[in-house]
């Protein structure tokens, strides 16, 4: 099921109806906290995108409290079919984002103009397996492993921990990035 | 008796020095009388500092107010008297501050003590921000939102580590002496605990010999060392945030603490990258520079996407 939240409207409900711009620790974290009484709404399987477009000023610290923590939380959430994916991410946000991104080891899954991009903390065997099913998901190992050269079990192991990092999903027919809703919000 | 602390004629980071070798000798609570008489120009730094300067005094200071027309009245315009009413006793003529009629005043003279401060700053500036970067000092779009951030990270370091309220300004001015350009100043100071303090209270400090004023600056401007970063990891990348903004524009930063100042420093300034044993004053003092691009300057470098290399979207599309 897929699933929509807009930022801008979480910030105006959840902190103040004045404020259009995501800075401060404490902004980041009561955002992220009502972002994730969302999430716990709904029942997985899910992907939701969180959208950015709304967004006017993002600083580091509300991305470290928005982005990194919702990806450390969703990573360690014990592996239940839940999936967030971002978009609406302008080049200032991303300059924020990926800065906290690689600071604390971690990646998501952005829709650039539609497309999904990789950002953050992936190393070049992990994104050379992503690349792959990104353009030919769902795929197994075994299909990523002749286009790339290398052996199943190395496919296998590359591309079960992208699906630990949730930069994959697993389906019943194989490997495919998660791709979220562009609609209207949640 | 009244000690008289004399206020250089231009009031800079470099020479406000000179007021803090006059403050360091005397105990917080010797009166003290600050004589501007004199005095002709200050940056946001000046102002902002003479501010923290009343806030560390325990016995209320005097302040005699610059004399001349053209300086009284912009030192109004920045909103200087306002808050020094409440910090000093005040001699002289203070006319009356008719507000937003300085174009070079992007942010007056603002109070910072919680993070609502942190989000009126930021939403004050916004607009004119973008008039003033790109309009007057032609720098690109992109440097607009950069300097928000920025703006916004270095008003948080008061709220989550001075212990006490400071003040922000933002103005543009001429720096004819070293770079003859037009420049963006931000001027973020405080009284409060300073770095070496705020580190020391984290409880993962480690104290050795070499630890100080300069140590502290060290870690916490160059190493993104944070009091939090016991408990979260994530702290600590605000001033690495603003380092790479500054780098970007080729700006520059200085930050003082205690008896110690750290500066990033570009080609066209010839300041020291760290200076120690400088008479104490209390809190931290931040200063970020940005200078008008002119035509024929060097591209600032691109930042490099780590998720997203360019040219291979319409090969993966078309497969």
């Amino acid at each position: 099921m897929m699933h929509h939240i807009d930022v801008s409207r979480v910030l105006r409900g959840a902190v103040c109806e004045l404020y259009s711009n995501l800075v401060t620790r404490p902004t980041g974290a009561a955002v992220r906290t009502a972002i994730e009484l969302l999430l716990a709404e709904r029942n997985p399987p899910t992907i939701t995108t969180i959208d950015f477009s709304h967004v006017n000023l993002l600083d580091f610290s509300c991305a470290d409290e928005i982005v990194a923590k919702l990806l450390l939380r969703h990573v360690d959430a014990d592996l239940d079919d839940r999936y967030v994916c971002f978009r609406g991410m302008r080049e200032d946000h991303l300059d924020a984002v990926e800065a906290v991104l690689e600071h604390r080891a971690l990646a998501l899954v952005w829709d650039r103009d539609g497309w999904p991009e990789l950002l953050g903390h992936v190393d070049a065997d992990e994104r050379r397996h992503w690349d792959v099913v990104r353009a030919g998901g769902p795929v197994w190992a075994p299909s990523v492993a002749r286009t790339l050269g290398n052996t199943t079990a190395d496919a296998e192991l590359r591309l079960t921990q992208l699906w630990r990092r949730r930069l994959l999903m697993r389906q019943d027919n194989g490997f495919v990035v998660p791709r979220g809703a562009s609609g209207v919000a949640a | 008796m009244t000690t008289v602390i004399n206020i250089p004629p231009s009031l800079d980071e470099q020479s406000f020095e000179q007021v803090i070798e006059q403050l360091a000798p005397l105990p917080p609570d010797q009166k003290v009388l600050f004589d501007a008489r004199h005095a002709r120009w200050s940056s946001p730094y000046g102002l902002t500092a003479l501010l923290c300067a009343a806030q560390s005094r325990t016995e209320r200071a005097t302040f005699a107010v610059p004399e001349h027309p053209d300086t009284v009245s912009y030192w109004a315009r920045t909103g200087f008297f306002r808050h020094a009413a409440d910090l000093f006793e005040l001699h002289g003529h203070v006319p009356r501050q008719r507000e937003g009629h300085d174009s070079d005043v992007l942010l007056e003279i603002t109070p910072v003590t919680q993070s609502d401060d942190v989000h009126t700053v930021v939403g004050r500036i916004q607009h004119k921000a973008a008039d003033i970067l790109h309009g007057q000092l032609h720098l690109e779009t992109a440097a607009t939102m950069g300097f928000g951030m920025t703006l916004s990270e270095a008003c948080q370091n008061i709220v989550e580590h001075a212990g006490q309220g400071g003040w922000v300004a933002v103005q543009t001015y001429s720096f004819r002496r070293r770079l003859g350009r037009r420049v963006v100043v931000i001027a973020v100071c405080d009284a409060g605990v300073g770095f070496r303090q705020s580190l020391e209270s984290s409880p993962g400090h480690a104290r050795d010999d070499r630890w100080g004023d300069s140590r502290a600056l060290e870690s916490a401007v160059v190493h993104a060392v944070s009091r939090f970063r016991h408990g979260d990891a994530g702290r600590g990348q605000g001033l690495a945030g603003i380092r790479r903004y500054v780098s970007r524009w080729d700006g520059k930063l200085s930050v003082r603490s205690g008896t110690a100042r750290i500066a990033l420093v570009p080609s066209w300034d010839e300041d020291e990258p760290m200076r120690e044993r400088l008479p104490a004053f209390p809190g931290a003092q931040v200063q970020i520079m940005i200078p008008e691009r002119l035509a024929g300057d060097p591209a600032p470098a691109a930042r490099a996407r780590s998720g997203a290399r360019v040219g291979d979207r319409s090969e993966e599309r078309e497969k």
